[in-house]
């Protein structure tokens, strides 16, 4: 049985035993990840009920622009990982390298035009707590500033775990180690990255524009 | 396919050969077969040395406390050192010892063998979860080292925020040590749903199933949301960001309700365990079927739900609103239902049983009355009106003592006890344990039955002396400290007797039989201790975990199938 089926693990009985271990392993880890996120929400909704008008004249200060597109490359990459997965399914092992790579492409380009953000906000000291040197807004900017560069900040290491989580998944692809019978960790990459992405979805109406 | 030539490449597939049919503990050598080992036994193993450790580390820091206190001024160690023991203490025992002592340690080794599964669902994250311990251990050991954390082991804003001690360390390391307990939580679920052996239901699951599955909730749940609350402290620390302190901003209560939005439930994936661990001692030594299976198994997950929604009782005296405490003070009330329930269960499956005084069953006794004592004093905590007297007195640290090492610790024992034999392969001294069982209790109760009594004269927790309290008081505080204190050496000496005889069994104990104790669980099927692969045949479960109650002679064709290997 073991040596028609080279990626069962000794301790599970049979290949149907070991892809529903390891999704529903991704299921609690993906709730883990939910409150972990939620925590730094909780967080976020007491400083909008303590500083109302802070955040809403802090915000003026991120790019709009920038995020909006932060938020289309993401959901592109969304559908691109989707289509990987689905890849999988059918055994189109060409056709799930091409979606992995765009979608690891994707997930770089959120993180180059964060990256001119970012230094925009550290040119012009637009910066979390002590750090904060700029002036002209009204209350507590830092504490905006510090949940601003906390939450994205978060966000943007899962990114980065996703990217190279991906990487590995694309080299395996490579390997061909998936086949239609055997594609789950194509499928729990897939649903990692749409918890990073519907996190992104959550902090981009709640940072950028708060009304 | 081309599937014949990544047989090399994942290296995922582990020969059925004979290699795997030795004993666990012999079958291969040397220090990273052990370190680098995806077994779970012997990551189980490793566990429980490491918290063993930590026990003793920290229970030598509490006797620290208790020497100071033996007299009313401050003489022995400095105030800084005092409070930078008892914190320690507390932070020691908490991360390092009891959340991880049931759970990784005991639950790792026996988890499987019970489900009669060859391993955990994820054995790499398990190996994991056991190398991310050792690295947050590291960070906590390394504030111990660099002059210690005074803050108490909550953490409490804004003192955390400006004290100058190593509290950073001393925050990476319990946030590390999170993850470390998320990934056992998860990876026992799934074993749980997905690797139970054929036949075995929920409902014929043994019930420290049913607890694990409930600790494993609440890991996951919690635990993250102490993640970002440890790591919002770090960052309230280096860049003053303003959402804990109030002077920068933020709020000290926010901090509370966050802290103890975990630290609640967290005391339940310390106790749940333990009550896992009582339902199989107790029906195993006192033979006989467990009285209210399912209602021992449903208060588990009720145990698991309402411990999150009952945080605020750590806050009535906070500044939190009237009716936010009364609402968690009704709440608390509602987490006595489904505990009363298993304890009403447990002590009606002694009725009538066959019941043997010995080690793991003195321990499943001592259990029952110092539990039931720590249960019932938390209902003078929850109650709104003596709180406000008791909060911050010796009555809380008696209370949670009871709970947490008269409740945890105790059962811990038993269950070393209980599967010493099974793992090790090796019988203790019986006339030792039961001494020491019968020690520990007394020292117990002596230790901290007096704190209940300093606690309800109005003595106040984490003070380092107490000679300028009025002279009315100083004669009874004096006593109860000095009592106290007394106990905890009784208790500490016959720790370190448990210690040597278990250690000394290791190399002249008499071998262990296959089921010493008449178990009917699937561990005591295969061999003491058990070979690398668990069981010879994969183990059918035909029969109930504590189908005791069978006539003799029709145990044959009840047995399970591991039992008819040739
Ligand atoms: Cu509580």
């Amino acid at each position: 049985m073991s040596s028609e089926q080279p990626f069962l693990h000794h301790h599970f009985h049979s290949a149907a035993q070991q892809s529903a271990s390891a999704k529903l392993g991704m299921w609690f880890f993906l709730a883990q990840e939910l409150l972990f996120f939620g925590g730094l929400f909780v967080a976020y909704a007491f400083v909008r009920f303590m500083y109302p008008e802070t955040m809403l004249a802090a915000h003026e200060y991120l790019d709009v622009n920038m995020g909006a597109i932060n938020t289309a490359i993401l959901i592109t990459s969304s559908l691109t990982m989707a289509l990987g997965v689905r890849a999988a399914q059918i055994g189109d092992q060409r056709q799930l390298r091409l979606q992995l790579l765009a979608t690891i492409l994707l997930a770089c380009a959120f993180l180059v035009v964060k990256y001119f953000e970012y230094s925009h906000k550290i040119h012009v000291g637009l910066l979390p707590g002590r750090l904060f040197a700029a002036d002209g807004i009204a209350g507590k900017p830092q504490i905006f500033f510090a949940l601003y560069f906390t939450m994205t900040g978060l966000h943007a290491l899962h990114v980065i775990a996703g990217i190279f989580v991906l990487g590995w998944i694309y080299v395996r692809a490579g390997r061909g180690e998936f086949s239609p019978a055997y594609y789950t960790p194509v499928e729990n990459a897939g649903l990692y990255w749409h918890l990073v992405d519907l996190i992104w979805i959550f902090l981009f109406p709640l940072l950028y524009l708060v009304r | 396919m081309s599937t014949t030539d990544t047989i090399e490449n994942t290296g995922a597939t582990h020969s059925h050969g004979s290699h795997g049919h030795g004993s666990y503990l012999t079958s291969s050598k040397g220090l990273l077969s052990w370190a680098f080992t995806l077994d779970h036994k012997r990551i189980g193993l490793m566990y429980l040395c490491s918290v063993v450790l930590f026990f003793i580390v920290a229970g030598v820091l509490a006797l620290g406390v208790r020497l100071e206190l033996m007299t009313p001024a401050g003489d022995t160690f400095s105030p800084d050192t005092y409070n930078k023991m008892f914190t320690l203490h507390g932070a020691i025992m908490i991360f390092l010892f009891i959340i991880p002592s049931i759970p990784a340690s005991l639950g790792n080794i026996v988890l499987p063998l019970m489900l009669g599964a060859k391993d955990v669902a994820f054995p790499r994250l398990n190996l994991a979860s056991f190398h991310i311990y050792v690295i947050g251990a590291c960070f906590l050991l390394y504030s111990l080292l660099a002059g210690g954390i005074d803050t108490g082991w909550t953490f409490y804003t804004p003192y955390s925020s400006e004290s100058g001690t190593a509290v950073v360390s001393a925050l990476l390391g319990a946030f590390i040590l999170g993850f470390s307990s998320i990934l056992t939580g998860m990876n026992f679920m799934v074993t749980i749903h997905k690797l139970r052996a054929p036949g075995m239901s929920w409902t014929k699951m043994p019930l420290i199933m049913w607890s694990m599955y409930g600790t494993g909730l609440m890991q996951i749940l919690a635990t993250p949301v102490l993640a970002i609350t440890l790591l919002l402290l770090v960052l309230e620390r280096t860049y003053g960001i303003g959402i804990f302190t109030p002077s920068l901003g933020g709020d000290p209560v926010l901090f509370q309700h966050f802290f103890w939005f975990y630290s609640h439930p967290a005391v339940y994936i310390m106790i749940l365990p333990a009550m896992g661990v009582i339902s199989e001692l107790i029906t195993v030594h006192s033979q006989k079927n467990i009285f209210g299976y399912k209602a021992i198994a449903y208060s588990s997950l009720a145990i698991a739900v309402i411990s999150f929604l009952v945080w605020g009782h750590h806050m009535f005296v906070s500044g939190q609103s009237e009716i936010a405490s009364a609402v968690f003070s009704f709440l608390t009330f509602a987490v006595a239902v489904p505990t009363a329930i298993k304890v009403f269960s447990w002590v009606a499956t002694l009725y009538r049983g066959s019941i043997v005084l010995n080690t793991p069953m003195l321990y499943t006794l001592a259990f029952l009355a110092l539990f039931t004592i720590g249960g019932l004093t938390g209902l003078f905590l929850g109650t709104l009106a003596t709180d406000v007297h008791l909060h911050d007195t010796y009555f809380v640290v008696a209370h949670f003592h009871y709970v947490m090492m008269g409740g945890t610790f105790i059962a811990f024992l038993g269950g070393l006890h209980h599967w010493w034999p099974k793992f090790t392969g090796k019988q203790y001294n019986e006339a030792l344990g039961r001494f020491c069982a019968v020690m520990i209790f007394l020292g117990f109760n002596v230790t901290f039955f007096s704190q209940f009594m300093l606690g309800s004269q109005g003595m106040p927790r984490r003070y380092h002396a107490y000679d300028k309290v009025s002279a009315d008081l100083l004669p009874t505080f004096e006593m109860w400290h000095r009592t106290s204190s007394i106990g905890s050496f009784i208790l500490g000496s016959a720790l370190f007797i448990v210690l040597f005889y278990l250690l000394h069994s290791l190399f002249r104990g008499k071998p262990a039989a296959k089921n010493p104790w008449g178990g009917k669980t699937l561990e005591w099927q295969t061999e003491s201790p058990p070979i690398t692969h668990n069981f010879a045949t994969d183990p059918v479960c035909e029969h109930g975990p504590y189908d005791f109650d069978v006539i003799e002679g029709a145990d044959d064709h009840h047995g399970q199938a591991a039992d008819k290997r040739g």
